[in-house]
């Protein structure tokens, strides 16, 4: 090495931690968001193939998406609250025509008998996803969570959270752009 | 009038640091000799009022003065005495006011202590001391003062994290800081080595043992930290790769190196640039730590409170600090006279190599604990976890491991690899039969925890090889100090390969009267009862462990509901047997009078802290061997005293 190099190399130190330093201050300029989008938007359906929650033989699969009209996706357990919150909201979109999947996690039968008759049942079917791996392949984070799934069964949009009153309208146009 | 004595006190503290800044940098300029006298009784006045500051808010606390805001928000007058002292350093501005405290108190230390250092070094020393204190008094004052009062005192104050309300914080934190902040001393030392140019072997042996005192405490801090979170969480786990985590670790790898590092400078006058840059790099790190938990920016247990304002005041210390010693690094270390040179296989080699390793160790979990900022800045937000940690820093650390072990048999300057091999073959023997052994006992254990075993067994015994016929009474007690070390890092790393490799768990609901087999024990579950303390509920579960015809161990694992502020812990209680834990924890009901129980046995497992230990105990021997060098060089007379 020739002394001008080596006179280079002792500045790459303060170059290094100069980079580190706009990195770390760009993430203290932009707004902190705890919502974790996502990695799987635009992607197939991970194939899932799960048991039904309501006692019956209907399985819900990821096949089954792929039938040429766009699905929500709705990620619930009869254990969380803001899920009760969010019934209305998903019976007034299935209302508009949409059909709605239902995954239940970590979840019991009998639990959901009683908050589907408390709250209502927009779901076409529901499938117990009892250790959260449906939920994991999806990059869910948490219950609720809904993901717009288009007629090839391709992850076009998520939801993060319960779906308000004010959210309505844009799930719907989300659906229908789905197509 | 407390709070308020405090504020002075942390005002004038502040000023003093500002004229210690200004004293120790003016000495180095021509005709600056009379300011170097004036420099070290202001360091230590300035010592005195910071911890004045620190003593008025522990007197806040204790006496739970709600008028205090920061009392009010994380204290309460239920709270039982340790915890409303110790209190005052579980939230944001106490634990400030404690990290400065303990850097106004290492400056003083170096004021007092420091004689080797030459006159002028020693100046620019406590004067970079100065300069940094003068920062995060800023940071304290502008942004998080601790004695701000309230124009209406609550009744009651809210209460504090129930986590945090056990004796391991009045340990946990204050050793953590010492070392953490301890190496502070350290990148003063490099900034006025690279102010004189004077950088050399005495130098490095002036700068050793506040090296090693800062590490002695940072290893045992994280040691501390690291059965805290075992047991108050409630996981099970004892490293989880947590931001805060990581942030000690990296400070811990930094020091390491240096530590071996300055010891080549002082014994053989090489590395000197590189010895700089560890001690820059070292408290840099402690830095960067405090900002990624104080800012909150990654979100882990210990964030107390997320503020991008404050996040910004610090991030703008780093840019001057970090930034300031690395230009100056970049600037004058060409101008540094360069130290001796040796031959790759020798000493010096295998502490080069291992310095390199330890860098490497310390990049990767730099790179990990980043990661979620630098894509976010991409616009993608991923983060990563223990899989990368584990899967990129274990290998490496175990080739660390393999040197480390090597190391001491080598010899200085120059060796033949012929001799080195000669020396390493017991070792490497019993690496081998390990080998054979765990692979024909133990079949389908998996690559790295049997790599660990084997590494540790062979590392145990190259440890103990540099006092191989020698007179133990007159080995050196650094020599000692080296050998416990290196012999702690084998243990702790038996005690984490063994509990990786063979910790087993059971997870189940039980009812009072069933029992539940993990490893060697049948757990009974003989009642859960309600019980009250100071200020929580509790539901208790009795838990009766045997073991084969063994003697039956009674265990109470608690599930804590606290009411200010509402939160529910999970209170483990753990039987530790010469050959592993029992760990227990009760969980929620189940409907149908069960219980949640989750059980694990952990084979060996205390060898992680037990081994941790025995290495601040190496270094506690060396930093004693290097005070008292005089008492051992003496001629031992035997039989002449009665």
């Amino acid at each position: 090495m020739t002394l001008r190099t080596i006179r280079i190399l002792l500045w790459l130190p303060l170059i290094a931690f100069l980079l580190i330093l706009a990195a770390v201050a760009s993430g203290l300029i932009k707004p902190h968001s705890t919502n974790v989008p996502s990695q799987m938007i635009g992607q197939p359906l991970p194939p899932f193939d799960l048991a039904s929650g309501r006692g019956d033989a209907i399985r819900v699969r990821a096949a089954g998406f792929a039938d040429g009209k766009p699905h929500l996706l709705n990620f619930f357990a009869s254990w969380c609250v803001p899920c009760v919150g969010e019934a209305p909201q998903l019976l007034a979109i299935k209302q508009a025509g949409i059909a709605i999947e239902g995954i239940a996690v970590r979840d019991r039968p009998a639990d959901l008998a009683e908050f589907l008759t408390r709250n209502g049942d927009p779901y076409d079917r529901i499938g117990l996803d009892d250790t959260s791996g449906v939920q994991m392949a999806l990059g869910s984070s948490g219950v609720p969570e809904t993901f717009v799934v288009d007629g090839h069964g391709i992850i076009r949009a998520q939801h993060i959270g319960a779906i308000g009153p004010q959210d309505v309208a844009d799930m719907l146009a989300a659906v229908r752009s789905a197509q | 009038m407390i709070a308020e004595t405090g504020l002075i006190a942390l005002l004038i503290a502040a000023a003093l640091a500002l004229l210690q800044a200004f004293l120790g940098f003016g000495a180095l300029r021509p005709g600056g000799e009379p300011l170097l006298r004036a420099v070290r009784p202001v360091a230590i006045v300035q010592a005195a009022m910071t911890v004045t500051a620190f003593a008025m808010l522990l007197l806040v606390f204790a006496r739970t003065d709600l008028s205090v805001k920061l009392v009010a928000e994380d204290s309460a007058t239920t709270l039982p005495l340790l915890y409303r002292i110790t209190g005052a350093w579980g939230n944001h501005e106490g634990s400030m006011l404690m990290w400065i405290t303990i850097l106004a108190l290492s400056g003083a230390a170096v004021a007092i202590f420091e004689r080797r250092l030459p006159e002028r070094t020693l100046a620019a020393t406590i004067g970079a001391q100065g300069l940094i204190a003068l920062g995060f008094f800023a940071f304290l004052l502008f942004s998080s003062n601790p004695f701000e009062r309230l124009a209406t005192p609550p009744a009651e104050g809210a209460g504090f994290n129930p986590l945090l309300q056990d004796p391991g914080l009045a340990f946990h934190p204050p050793t953590l800081y010492v070392g953490y902040v301890g190496l502070s001393v350290a990148f003063s030392f490099a900034v006025g080595a690279l102010l004189t140019r004077d950088v050399g072997p005495a130098f490095a042996r002036a700068m050793r043992p506040w090296v090693l005192g800062a590490w002695i405490f940072l290893t045992l801090g994280i040691t501390a930290g690291s059965y805290w979170a075992y047991y108050e969480l409630g996981w099970g786990g004892w490293w989880f790769w947590d931001p805060t985590e990581n942030a000690s670790l990296m400070p811990w790898l930094a020091a390491t190196a240096l530590l071996h590092s300055v010891s080549v400078l002082a014994t053989r006058d090489g590395l000197r640039a590189w010895t700089i840059m560890l001690a820059v790099v070292a408290f840099s790190m402690s830095m960067v730590g405090t900002f990624l938990v104080r800012s909150g920016i990654l979100t882990s247990v210990h964030a107390f409170a997320l503020d991008p304002r404050r996040g910004a005041f610090i991030l703008i210390l780093l840019a001057l600090y970090i930034g300031g010693a690395l230009a100056l690094f970049g600037a004058r270390i060409a101008t540094v006279a360069e130290g001796n040179r040796f031959d790759p296989i020798s000493r010096e080699g295998a502490l080069v190599a291992n310095n390199l390793l330890l860098s490497a160790i310390l990049g990767v979990v730099l790179i990990g604990t980043l990661y979620p900022l630098l894509t976010q800045a991409m616009g993608t937000q991923i983060s990563v976890g223990p899989p990368y940690f584990n899967a990129a820093a274990g290998p490496i650390a175990l080739i660390l491991v393999a040197i480390m072990a090597a190391g001491p048999m080598m010899r200085w300057r120059r060796d033949r690899l012929v001799d080195v091999g000669r020396r390493v073959a017991i070792p490497a023997a019993i690496v081998v039969v390990a080998l054979v052994v765990v692979l024909v006992a133990l079949p389908g254990l998996r690559i790295l925890p049997l790599l660990g075993l084997v590494l540790a067994a062979g590392t145990a015994a190259a440890s103990v090889a540099p006092l191989w016929k020698r007179n133990l009474r007159r080995t050196p007690l650094f020599t000692w100090g080296m050998v416990v070390a290196h012999l702690g890092v084998a243990v702790s790393l038996a005690g984490m390969a063994s509990e990786s490799a063979f910790s087993q768990e059971t997870l189940v609901a039980a009812r009072p009267g069933d029992t539940v087999r993990v490893g060697p024990y049948a757990v009974h579950l003989a009642a859960v009862d309600p019980v009250a303390g100071p200020n929580y509920t509790a539901v208790r579960a009795t838990l009766v462990a045997t073991r084969g015809q063994g003697a039956p161990i009674v265990l109470h694992p608690e599930q804590r509901t606290f009411d200010n502020p509402p939160q529910q812990t999970a209170e483990s209680a753990i039987a530790t047997r010469l050959d592993g834990q029992l760990y227990t924890v009760v969980g929620e009901p189940v409907p149908g009078g069960r219980w949640q129980l989750r059980l694990w046995w952990k084979p060996f497992v205390t060898l992680i802290w037990a081994g941790g230990t025995l290495i601040a105990l190496g270094g506690a021997l060396s930093l004693l061997g290097r005070a008292l060098p005089r008492r051992r060089a003496r001629p031992v007379r035997e039989g002449y005293a009665r």
